[in-house]
């Protein structure tokens, strides 16, 4: 397991031992986070990994069954309330109030965090602006498509700019146009000073989004670091090379592979990777470039393309877990026990 | 993107703000979606209509005289019935995530719970006024006159506000919102018809005469014929208030420990 660096300052979340059992199952079984300020966190994991309930115990809506959890220094069960004056919770499932109209929840909110009547409709009014949700301002939250409730989820959520937001899985269930403005929003909101613990089963997601990734299975954590940490720790870089002749492929892999290095066929019929699976520092990802390239060039093989890079999340997952990582259905109810995963 | 960010961090509305919020949400629930009202008009219409035509002839003589005894009964009733929703509506909160929300923010804890019971009030002082209105059209001439149909509508709502904390209890922990409407109506049932709405007690066989007797529905009762009489005693206005104050005893803090743990 791959330890975060030091870290200089405070720390958003410091979780320790966390524990927190439904009935038999351990749905969060010895939790350690270490999350700095000021970044963008993701908690990567498979549908009832523990995701969930660890989001639920940090926004002290859950209390621990074991271990220690702090937020931004305070005790998320001794100093709740004044770990609630600096969080904000985008739950999974959107939780606007969905027969008020999207303003009439901004206010709602507003109210509650203290603003004056003037102050609170003059927020609402930013924040539908900045959402692109000034034209559905007087619609029922009911009638709004799912992408837009998303939005006026996270708008709610930043009414008073939190220190530390928990978004849990917030673009589930969302077409792509819909996720990639989200993302810019998510954006926008960790570039403004706030830092984002964000949890997710897409791996592209926490691969476009993340500076650190935390790779929880089974209610632990099995892996954390950065998102090029992560890909190191499963093997070198490597590459993939696109031929001119589909037909070439049979040679141009057995040209390619040796000993030490392993080829793929990729699903394009005109596409291998090759890959060194042993731990590898970075520079011998352009030996092995030149070594395919020099051997291909030789035996008069065309190329069209060819990319050098680290392997993907999913590799990354599937060496962890030992199986694919599932992104297919939303998390079950949070008190869902964990060892209702699927392999696929 | 536009300026997004607000560090300016007011302070949190006190206990009697956030209450006030929440039952503005109720009301603009309502506003939004009248059809929440069908029960609330519904129930004190039909069950006034219904049980003065039904009854009237087999039990009292005639639907007019009858109507002289059971207006009261039927205000408790119907205004009893309406309290189920309490449990209901916030079971929906909990359920669709909406109080994780509320539960996350900076806000006293009670605060959903006790504007949602403002918004409620609201909802009883309704259906008692249209029993009491259609009672009036249908001939009903209380001796207590306008004090007294409204101290008899206040101690309804005050009973009901206080058996809305065991609806709000049941919401806590039932699963879904039909399963709290359900299991409140089987539980209302039995407890409102066996009491002193609808007949005298002393014709009832001593076993449910007893029940009847002990009924806090029928302490209820009392008081509010009196009241609309004009002949209620300290002790017939003390018991209902009683039976109000135990209600809140038991279901107020149990809410509250239920509400903690969830």
């Amino acid at each position: 397991m791959i330890t975060a660096p030091s870290i200089i300052g405070d720390l958003a979340v410091e979780t320790d031992g966390l524990v927190k059992t439904f009935g038999a199952a351990r749905a969060v079984d010895g939790v350690n986070l270490t999350i700095p300020r000021g970044s963008l966190y993701g908690v990567l994991g498979p549908n009832g990994a523990g995701k969930t309930t660890t989001i639920r115990i940090l926004a002290t809506l859950l209390r621990p069954d074991g271990g220690t959890a702090r937020v931004l220094g305070h005790d998320v069960v001794r100093e709740a309330a004044a770990v609630r004056k600096l969080v904000s919770l985008t739950g999974q499932f959107a939780s606007v109030d969905t027969d008020l109209t999207a303003e009439e929840n901004l206010l709602l909110l507003a109210r509650l965090l203290g603003h004056s009547r003037r102050r609170a409709r003059r927020r609402a009014g930013e924040l539908l602006a900045a959402f692109d949700l000034t034209g559905a301002a007087r619609d029922q939250a009911a009638r709004m498509s799912g992408g837009m409730r998303r939005k006026l989820d996270l708008a709610a959520s930043i009414i008073v700019t939190p220190d530390l937001l928990f978004l849990d899985e917030p673009t589930t269930g969302l077409d792509p146009r819909s996720r990639s403005a989200l993302w810019e929003i998510v954006r926008g909101i960790v570039a403004d000073g706030t830092t984002v613990l964000l949890t997710t089963q897409y791996l592209d997601e926490a691969d476009k989004l993340a500076d650190r990734i935390a790779v929880i299975d089974h209610g632990r954590v099995i892996a954390a670091g950065t998102r090029g940490e992560l890909k190191n720790s499963v093997g070198s870089a490597g590459i993939r090379i696109r031929l001119l002749d589909p037909a070439h492929r049979d040679r141009a892999r057995d040209l390619i592979a040796d000993h030490q290095i392993v080829v793929h066929d990729e699903p394009d019929p005109a596409v291998i990777s090759a890959r060194i699976p042993a731990q590898q520092r970075a520079e011998t990802a352009g030996e092995l470039a030149a070594h395919a390239l020099g051997r291909l060039t030789g035996a008069g093989i065309g190329v069209s393309d060819f990319t050098l890079g680290q392997p993907s999340l999913d590799e990354v997952f599937l060496a962890l877990t030992g199986r694919q990582a599932t992104a297919a259905q939303p998390e079950q109810a949070q008190s869902a026990p964990a060892e209702t995963k699927t392999i696929r | 993107m536009t300026a997004i960010s607000c560090r300016e961090r007011p302070a949190p509305a006190g206990p009697a703000a956030a209450s006030l919020a929440f039952a503005w949400r109720s009301l603009l629930k309502i506003k939004h979606v009248p059809e929440q009202l069908g029960d609330v008009i519904g129930i004190p219409v039909l069950f006034t209509l219904l049980f003065t035509y039904l009854f009237g002839g087999a039990l009292a003589g005639s639907t007019h005289g009858y109507l002289q005894f059971l207006l009261p009964g039927t205000l408790a009733l119907a205004v009893v019935f309406v309290t189920v929703y309490s449990g209901v509506t916030l079971n929906a909160d909990l359920t669709t995530g909406a109080f994780d929300r509320f539960r996350s923010m900076p806000v006293w804890r009670p605060a959903p719970i006790l504007g949602a019971l403002i918004g409620d009030i609201g909802r009883y002082l309704l259906a008692g006024g249209l029993v009491v209105g259609l009672g009036l059209a249908m001939g009903y001439r209380p001796a207590g006159g306008p004090a007294g149909m409204l101290a008899a509508i206040a101690i309804v709502v005050l009973f009901a506000s206080a058996l809305s904390w065991a609806w709000i209890t049941l919401g806590l922990v039932l699963r879904s919102p039909n399963a709290v409407m359900s299991i409140g109506f089987v539980i209302l049932f039995p407890v409102t018809f066996m009491s002193n709405i609808f007949v005298n007690p002393a014709t009832m066989p001593g076993w449910l005469r007893g029940i009847s007797d002990v009924n806090p529905v029928s302490h209820l009762v009392t008081a509010t014929r009196a009241l609309m009489a004009g002949t209620a005693t300290t002790p017939q206005v003390l018991w209902a208030v009683a039976a109000a104050a135990a209600l809140i005893a038991v279901f107020a803090p149990l809410t509250a420990l239920l509400y903690q743990r969830k």
